[in-house]
């Protein structure tokens, strides 16, 4: 039998469960009326069903994520001498006996203990398998029998239920959490073990990145370099161009909307601008890499300029327009907020209405202004397609927006795709750059919420 | 005194009128300053589709050319058995190519020929094997076939390629172009609409890419994030804003929803890659882990946009059903859910548009992989339509420039259509009480 | 505090009448917070009777209201002290079910809140979720008695699927009643039910009370002290916290025995 249809095969049993409970409960009632019941005939079914259903399939689900490992254990545990063997070598072999099991092409001969081990490994599914569907559907049917056993007359089953839909709801509210602690987890536990391997001050205030590993241990001059100062100087340079472009594109559309401009042309206009945010950013990156940066370069040579085809300011220029809408929508709103009366104010005293955006409004809505571009900087710091596909690989040091830097977010993705191993401190890097930026988006994100919330309540 | 007063004060009066001209100069310059700044976004917008709109076009579009192949027997299945696994691996391709070289006969030199067949697609002959499969009858007769030419020909055909560079310069040669131009006076070659570009996965061949597998990786992805993210995201908010007691437990997954909402993307792959991937040992380049990873970066829009929305449900609809004795749960499922669901479907909507958009978790879980074939199911290796893009978008060969250009038309094309549903959705069930 | 004593004592000791009381208060206080809002409340509440709350804004009298069928649970941070009886139960005695309460103490509201859904959904519902119907048949009969008692049945009866929303604003309360008895209760609570109607709409409504009386206990919380006069037996007046004096309504419109009730109805204050 198959997990799948394991899964059906619970399910059809709860879905019997709910008729079950039902039916029970209104024979329970018989020909009385309905009202004699604590709860509906249908929270009874819902009660047996998820009795017969939840219990089972969490099972289930346990089962399925842990049983692979466990296997592998045992497996590993009874070949000789794996043990001894380096984690990367490992894992290859575990891959082999799967692939192996599973009629894959196998990386290295196979030899007997292979083969033992993929009979071993074989065996071993069959008999967990079985235990799975044997164990679950016991489980589904004693659940059905129990619920059934509890149903009365005067059976809250509706409390019941409801107490379970509202843990499930507990549950789910929490998940957001759980994804902060595995984001928080995985990236320090990596990260730690990136420190085992470099430095925490080389990685911090190094000045030169070069994460090429040695394939082989005895190759020469490529133990690689891990100071991430250039990655650091290249991100925040092209985050800075990105804000030359973003913030008086998108502060000046922001007071034009809120304070000139008419319904229609905010209809019309809005939306538009809207759309920019909308965009994938893979497009833009596409558009940076293939328009933008050619042009660039045209131009300079033009102007007799050097310009690099992967230059700092094509990624930045259009990482900018893709930030505008962040800049102006949440900017438009908080001026939005600013009440009616200060306007006035200003007007009673024959301001005009620059003026008065100038002098009153502006300086009014100035900290939810700030806290909609710390969010677009930090928007802007974590993108990531745009500058891969538009920016370059190399890190520079250099403070010349013509040439080619390259972002945290940059190095993250050429260190992890493609061929990797574990372990490696390339690898690991990718992760310690992460927590980089996780600490500092995060970082941003609390000062802008907290600086916009304390703007809202000043006026609400 | 008087009369002195009065001029003095018309002075003053004339003094006030001079500065307000400048302050009315100011004013106007200002007004033009915030113009300008939508001007210049809407046209960066307008230049970015344009651009792309302009590149892509042609790649809906293939040049065929028409050549009359010899289904021949001793090729196909010498041993007469028509056993399907003969037919199918038959070399057919040798038989497109001769019927190529039968419409040129003064092409006899060996490397001239090589050239010659060229002109078609490495994967030009598929069609045949189908034909033959379809219908073995046609073994031994002939048959006029429209057949794909290699992106080289088919960009010179589009006209992206001048004919009057330097031939050094050129990647269709002189020879080359010779032959197109005797194919093209005889009618036999074609532009078409380029119906395979919608019907297959990818390949190292520009001319016969397509988007299908991309499509059907991005379908089964947006499958698993919505049946993850949707239900836990409405019962989530459900819980925060309906029974949640306000105490500080409530107060931190407050924050952390909000703060979620702008973690880099490029975390939550790593996240993918580190709990996923490592740690429970999901396949990689899966739909399923991709779903899984996109969930969790929908989940705070999820969550956000259904409080929004429970929120804008009045009190007094509560009140009248708490008043007849319904429960809290009851309350909620049979009056304020339902009120709050198109709402809630616009936020959801507008998610899956972000989460279909999205390219940088799913390259940290492996999707970025080259894959022909398309996906069956949520655990075989698949990509989606961004990735697909950055592929393309990294691919040398210039046919892929506007592949990828027709694919970002058709990515787009896709979040527009959701936009609209979800903006349709507000317009219609929008209710003010 | 010293105030809430110092009326306390002044409020007229219970009389042992041999009169059936529906629902028993006894020392209420309630605080929102660190608010407290009811002073040590002692009401009851006669069967098959009609019987007012009235006093100024603020005093007290529709929170006493929304404590006979706990909805203040809803509201974060309200706290009920004391005691109060329905039948001789506890309401707020640990392991009762609301729900339960509710649907024998039914409430309406200040303003007419039918649901967004058609008139005859809006009368079914409550039936549908105690189940008190056993075939459609017999919830088309409880939603035309209902209807009936609440006198809409002649001008809806035509159009039972359009929607409640659509109603006029008095015939949207009457509704909300109907809504209310279809469950079948034994008291109704009413919030200030006429406060948002016109004259009209208000006379229909009392007339419409009167009648109810015969088969419910009723509450009512109203501004108006002529429409206390008008339908209520008995009448409660609540002043800062406290019930000042409750009696026979036509006693306390003729002879108050406080103060306060008499420059209160006679509209000193308030």
């Amino acid at each position: 039998m198959d997990s799948s249809v394991l899964i059906v095969t619970i399910l059809i049993l709860t879905l019997f469960g709910y008729w079950m409970g039902r039916s029970r409960a209104r024979m329970l009632a018989g020909t009385e009326h309905l009202s004699v019941l604590h709860s509906l005939p249908s929270y009874h079914g819902s009660y047996v069903a998820l009795w017969c259903g939840l219990p089972a399939l969490l099972l289930v689900a346990a089962w399925l994520i842990f049983e692979p490992s466990l296997i592998e254990h045992i497996v590993v545990e009874a070949i000789p001498g794996a043990r001894a063997l380096e984690p990367a070598q490992l894992s290859l072999l575990i891959a082999d006996i799967r692939n192996l099991t599973s009629g894959n092409i196998v990386s290295r001969e196979i030899d007997p203990t292979l083969a033992a081990a993929g009979e071993h490994y074989n065996a071993l599914q069959t008999i967990s398998h079985a235990a799975m569907i044997v164990l679950t559907l016991a489980i589904a049917v004693y659940g059905l029998y129990l619920a059934r056993k509890n149903q009365t007359r005067g059976f809250r089953a509706r409390n019941r239920v409801e107490k379970i839909v509202r843990i499930v709801m507990v549950v789910a509210s929490t998940i957001a959490i759980l994804t902060t602690v595995g984001i928080i987890l995985s990236l320090i536990f990596e990260t730690l073990r990136f420190f085992e391997k470099v430095t925490v001050t080389e990685f911090l205030f190094g000045l030169n990145w070069s994460p090429q590993t040695a394939l082989r241990a005895e190759q020469v001059g490529s133990s690689g370099a891990f100071g991430a100062v250039p990655i650091f100087a290249g991100t925040f340079m092209i985050t800075g161009l990105a804000m030359i472009v973003a913030v008086p594109i998108g502060l000046l559309s922001a007071i034009y909307m809120s304070e000139y401009a008419g319904p229609k042309f905010r209809a019309v206009a809005k939306p538009m601008l809207e759309v920019l945010a909308g965009i994938p950013t893979v497009v833009y990156g596409f558009f940076a890499a293939l328009t933008v940066a050619p042009f660039f370069r045209q131009t300079g040579e033009a102007a007799g300029l050097m310009v690099s085809s992967e230059s700092a300011l094509a990624a930045g220029m259009v990482m900018g327009v893709m930030i505008i809408p962040f800049v102006s929508s949440l900017s438009d709103d908080v001026m939005n907020a600013v009440p009616q009366s200060l306007r006035d104010g200003a007007y009673a005293l024959g301001a005009t209405q620059s003026e008065t955006i100038k002098q009153v409004i502006l300086p009014a809505a100035l900290p939810g202004i700030v806290g909609a571009v710390l969010l677009a900087t930090s928007r802007a710091i974590g993108e990531t397609m745009i500058v891969v596909m538009a920016a370059g690989l190399a890190a520079n040091l250099t403070a010349n927006p013509l040439e080619a830097v390259t972002t945290v977010t940059v190095q993250i993705v050429t260190l992890l795709v493609g061929d990797q191993e574990f372990d490696s401190a390339k690898t690991l890097a990718a992760f310690a750059l992460g927590l980089v930026l996780f600490v500092i988006t995060l970082g941003l994100n609390m000062i802008a919420l907290r600086v916009v919330r304390k703007y809202s309540e000043k006026y609400d | 005194m008087t009369d002195m007063d009065m001029s003095n004060a018309s002075e003053k009066q004339t003094d006030f009128s001079a500065s307000l001209k400048k302050r009315y100069a100011a004013e106007r310059r200002f007004r033009a300053y915030g113009l300008t700044a939508i001007v210049i976004a809407v046209s960066i917008l307008g230049i970015l589709l344009g651009t792309i709109s302009f590149q892509g076009t042609p790649a809906f579009f293939q040049t065929y050319v028409q050549v009359d192949v010899y289904f021949d027997e001793a090729v196909i299945d010498p041993s007469g058995a028509r056993n399907e696994q003969t037919l199918r691996t038959a070399n057919y391709q040798a038989l497109a190519k001769r019927g190529l070289y039968q419409l040129f006969p003064e092409v006899s030199e060996r490397r001239e020929k090589r050239t010659l067949g060229k002109l078609l697609s490495s994967g030009a002959y598929r069609p045949l094997s189908t034909m033959v499969l379809d219908n073995p009858e046609i073994i031994g007769t002939t048959q006029s076939v429209w057949l794909v030419t290699s992106d080289d020909i088919d960009t010179f055909n589009k006209g992206q390629i001048d004919r009057n560079t330097v031939e050094a310069d050129r990647r269709v040669k002189d020879n080359e172009i010779a032959w197109v131009d005797v194919l093209d006076a005889a009618g036999r070659i074609d532009m078409r609409f380029n119906t395979a570009f919608f019907a297959t996965g990818d390949s190292r061949e520009p001319e016969l890419a397509g988007i299908w597998g991309a499509v059907v990786g991005s379908f089964l992805t947006l499958i698993v994030t919505l049946s993850v993210s949707f239900p836990l995201g409405v019962s989530a908010a459900v819980y925060l804003e309906e029974f949640a007691p306000k105490n500080r437990w409530t107060d931190l997954i407050e924050v952390n929803i909000n703060n979620l909402a702008a973690v880099p993307s490029i975390v939550f792959g790593l996240l993918g890659l580190a709990v996923f991937l490592s740690f429970f040992g999901m396949p990689r380049s899966a739909p399923l882990v991709g779903g899984l990873v996109l969930a969790l970066m929908t989940l705070p829009t999820i969550i956000i946009a259904t409080r929004a929305a429970l929120k804008a449900v009045p009190p007094s609809i509560r009140e009248a059903a708490l008043g007849v004795g319904a429960s809290d749960l009851q309350v909620v499922t049979h009056h304020v859910l339902p009120l709050a669901m198109p709402g809630i479907l616009t936020g959801t909507i507008i998610g899956m548009a972000q989460a279909l958009g999205e390219t940088a978790p799913l390259l940290m879980i492996g999707m970025v992989a080259f894959i022909v074939d398309v996906p069956s199911g949520v655990t075989d290796p698949s990509t989606v339509l961004p990735v697909q893009i950055y592929i393309w978008a990294d691919s040398p060969e210039r046919a892929f420039v506007a592949k990828t250009s027709a694919a970002i038309m058709v990515l787009l094309g896709f979040l527009i259509t959701m936009n609209a549903i979800a903006v349709m959705l507000r317009k219609r069930f929008e209710r003010r009480w | 505090m010293s105030v809430a004593e110092a009326i306390k004592t002044e409020t007229p000791a219970e009389k042992p009448e041999q009169v059936s009381h529906k629902i028993t208060g006894k020392d209420v206080c309630v605080y929102y917070g660190d608010k407290q809002a009811l002073f040590d409340v002692n009401l009851d509440v006669r069967e098959k009777q009609v019987t007012s709350l009235i006093g100024p804004s603020g005093c007290g009298k529709s929170t006493f209201l929304r404590c006979i069928n706990r909805m203040n649970d809803v509201i974060d941070g309200c706290r009920v002290e004391g005691e109060i009886k329905v039948d001789g139960t506890d309401i707020y005695r640990s392991g009762l079910d609301v729900v339960e309460l509710r649907a024998r103490v039914g409430m309406v509201f200040q303003k007419p809140n039918p649901f967004p859904k058609s008139i005859y959904d809006n009368i079914a519902y409550g039936p549908r979720i105690h189940g008190q119907a056993s075939d459609s048949a017999e919830l088309d009969q409880i939603v035309e008695t209902s209807l009936r008692r609440a006198g809409l049945w002649e001008e809806v009866k035509d159009r039972l699927d359009n929607p409640g929303t659509g109603l006029s604003g008095g015939q949207q309360q009457r509704l909300c009643i109907a809504r209310a008895i279809a469950v079948n209760p034994e008291v109704i609570l009413m919030d200030e039910p006429c406060s948002a109607l016109d004259p009209i709409a208000t006379a229909r409504i009392e007339e419409l009370i009167d009648e109810l009386r015969e088969k419910f206990t009723i509450v009512i919380v109203t501004h108006s002290m002529q429409q206390a006069a008008r339908v209520s037996q008995r009448t409660a007046f609540f002043h800062m916290g406290v019930v000042v004096e409750e009696g026979a309504t036509s006693d306390i419109f003729t002879k108050p025995q406080d103060g306060r009730t008499l420059d209160y109805i006679t509209g000193r204050f308030g």
